[in-house]
């Protein structure tokens, strides 16, 4: 179980304190937690709290009862939890099966590594060497970030919008890897994202909006408050796809 | 050979054993091995230090090792090697240095490699220099300066790898060519420098035949407090094309200039130049690290590969 307790984080912007995430309190039991809201309201920092890779002005995070707030980036990633990230990072030189390696955490056969790539779509033969650069479109990218997360297979799987810039027919196929993970997770599963779809496979909806915790609640519970809610739609309406 | 000589030949060349067909090895300014086949003679020089490799019209498939190891401290080697490529050939030529400086005083290897490659032909030169010892280790300094000219006849197409990832404290790396109508140079440099290193590089390339081309791309890393200079110069003075790339990672107080330099002399000649310089970006150690990577590990995948 994951859970964050009053957590706050405070950044400087241009001299005057900016609270980016105010109080949230909230706890992760659930297999398929969906986490959405607003475009700022600060689910990609909440997220990069959870991973480590920014410290929480005030708060504490605790997994599976132990407290790893103070833990760094590296300490997360090997007390079992990964992160997807929104914008993937271009490598010169390193290849898909190299990164798929290194996700991995052993050696693996190029046969494991293309089962990787096909669960996200991508035909391994074509990928599986090349150079994570500039010559991969966004959609790709955002597949094999997806892919690595799956060859890590870590108890806590977070994924930052994992729907943007994937193709229509990818993103059905996209809905198949998320429910196979979630049958076969021995963890939970926590995505960003702002489509119906993926909100209706969830058993947990979270709603950020303004740094804060707007709703928390079952999906029965939350999805008819925000399709009847107005504004708050605009979550549902936002067809990125 | 020695183990130690043993080793050195392994870094720079790969080979464990007497390799298959022509090969020369010197070792300590000296001829150690020599064979030759029914198409590549090697020759020694008579006026001066060296060799003359011939390779006749139309070989096909043949490698050429041309390996130079030093593991005397003090020596002062310098050679002039002369490689005559026929026509229609499609060769690989594998040369380098390996110096073990266990002492105190400096050693190096001078080597002037001049290329004549016959019409039509195809050569890939790999050259890899790699040195033990050295001036952090044991005092005396591991020096190379390797000067490569290169005179590409028409049609013809070359493609030069050149490395030099350890180990050597000083070097000043001089490439000069000239190409003939439909000919094309490709060249690619990985560099990496650590401790109180310093390596040189300059590139010159004369486009002066009609379609002719040329891609000049190095990469390289600058670690601890080491210091590089890239030049690169490409003249087109016909009808041409021409691409220079650099592209460094800074890292520690290392410093790196890049000077890329195109010159047109033709208005049908078409040149660009690129380089960058920057440290590793802060989101790819991030992500690495999501992965359950440390930092120093993360750091050494991205150079690894950056380099690779
Ligand atoms: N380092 C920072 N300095 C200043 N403002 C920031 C910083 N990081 C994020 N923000 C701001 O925090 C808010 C939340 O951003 P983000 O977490 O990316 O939102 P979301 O992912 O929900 O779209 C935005 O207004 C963003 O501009
Ligand atoms: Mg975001």
């Amino acid at each position: 179980m994951l859970e964050l307790k009053n957590i706050s984080y405070i950044v400087d912007d241009n001299g005057t304190d900016k609270e980016i995430i105010k109080d949230v309190s909230l706890k992760i039991n659930e297999r398929f937690v969906a986490i959405t809201g607003p475009n700022g309201g600060g689910k990609s920092t909440l997220a990069k709290i959870i991973a480590g890779i920014y410290t929480p002005t005030s708060g504490r995070i605790i997994l599976d009862g132990e407290d790893i707030t103070e833990l760094s980036i590296t300490e997360r990633a090997r007390k079992g939890i990964s992160f997807a990230f929104q914008q993937p990072v271009r490598f010169k030189g390193l290849t898909v099966k190299d990164l798929i390696t290194l996700a991995a955490g052993k050696e693996i056969s190029v046969a494991e590594a293309c089962a990787y790539l096909s669960e996200v779509g991508l035909c391994a033969r074509d990928y599986i060497n090349r150079e994570i650069n500039a010559s991969l479109s966004g959609g790709e990218l955002k597949r094999i970030e997806i892919a690595m997360i799956i060859a890590r297979g870590t108890k806590i799987s977070v994924f930052d919008e994992p729907e943007a810039g994937i193709d229509l027919w990818s993103f059905n196929n996209l809905i198949n890897v998320f429910e196979k993970m979630h049958d076969n997770i021995n963890g939970s599963i926590i995505i960003i994202s702002h489509q119906e779809r993926i909100l209706n496979i969830a058993d947990k909806i979270i709603v950020i909006a303004g740094g804060r915790l707007e709703k928390i609640g079952a999906k029965e519970e939350i999805l008819p408050e925000m399709m009847t809610a107005s504004g708050a739609c605009k979550v549902l309406t936002d067809k990125t796809v | 050979m020695d183990l130690i000589q043993k080793n050195l030949l392994e870094n720079i060349a790969g080979i464990s054993a007497i390799p298959e067909g022509a090969f020369n090895i010197r070792a300590n300014g000296a001829l150690a091995s020599r064979n030759t086949t029914e198409n590549i003679d090697i020759v020694t020089k008579s006026n001066q230090s060296g060799i003359d490799i011939f390779i006749k019209d139309g070989t096909k498939g043949e490698k050429v090792h041309i390996p130079v190891i030093i593991s005397e401290t003090g020596l002062d080697d310098l050679v002039y090697n002369d490689f005559h490529i026929g026509e229609d050939c499609d060769v690989t030529i594998i040369a380098g240095c390996g110096i073990h400086n266990c002492g105190s005083e400096k050693s190096s290897h001078d080597g002037i490699h001049s290329f004549f490659v016959g019409k039509n032909s195809k050569l890939k030169y790999i050259e890899k220099h790699y040195g033990e010892g050295g001036k952090e280790e044991a005092g005396g300094e591991n020096v190379m300066n390797p000067t490569t000219i290169i005179n590409l006849s028409e049609g013809s197409y070359m493609e030069m790898e050149t490395t030099q990832i350890k180990g050597i404290d000083s070097t000043n790396r001089i490439t000069k060519a000239k190409l003939q109508k439909d000919s094309t140079l490709i060249i690619h440099e990985k560099l990496m420098t650590h401790g109180n290193q310093y390596a040189r590089t300059e590139f010159t390339v004369d486009l002066d035949g009609e379609d002719s081309s040329t891609n000049v791309v190095s990469r390289s890393v600058a670690k601890d407090t080491s210091n590089q200079i890239f030049i690169s110069k490409i003249n087109g003075n016909n009808k041409c094309a021409g691409h220079t790339e650099c592209d460094a990672i800074i890292m520690d107080n290392a410093s790196v200039s890049a000077v890329p330099e195109i010159m047109a002399n033709s208005t049908d000649a078409s040149l660009i130049h690129e380089a960058a310089i920057g440290k590793i970006a802060g989101e790819q150690l991030i992500k690495l690290m999501t992965l359950g990577l440390t930092e120093e590990e993360a750091e050494e995948q991205i150079v690894n590969g950056f380099l690779n």
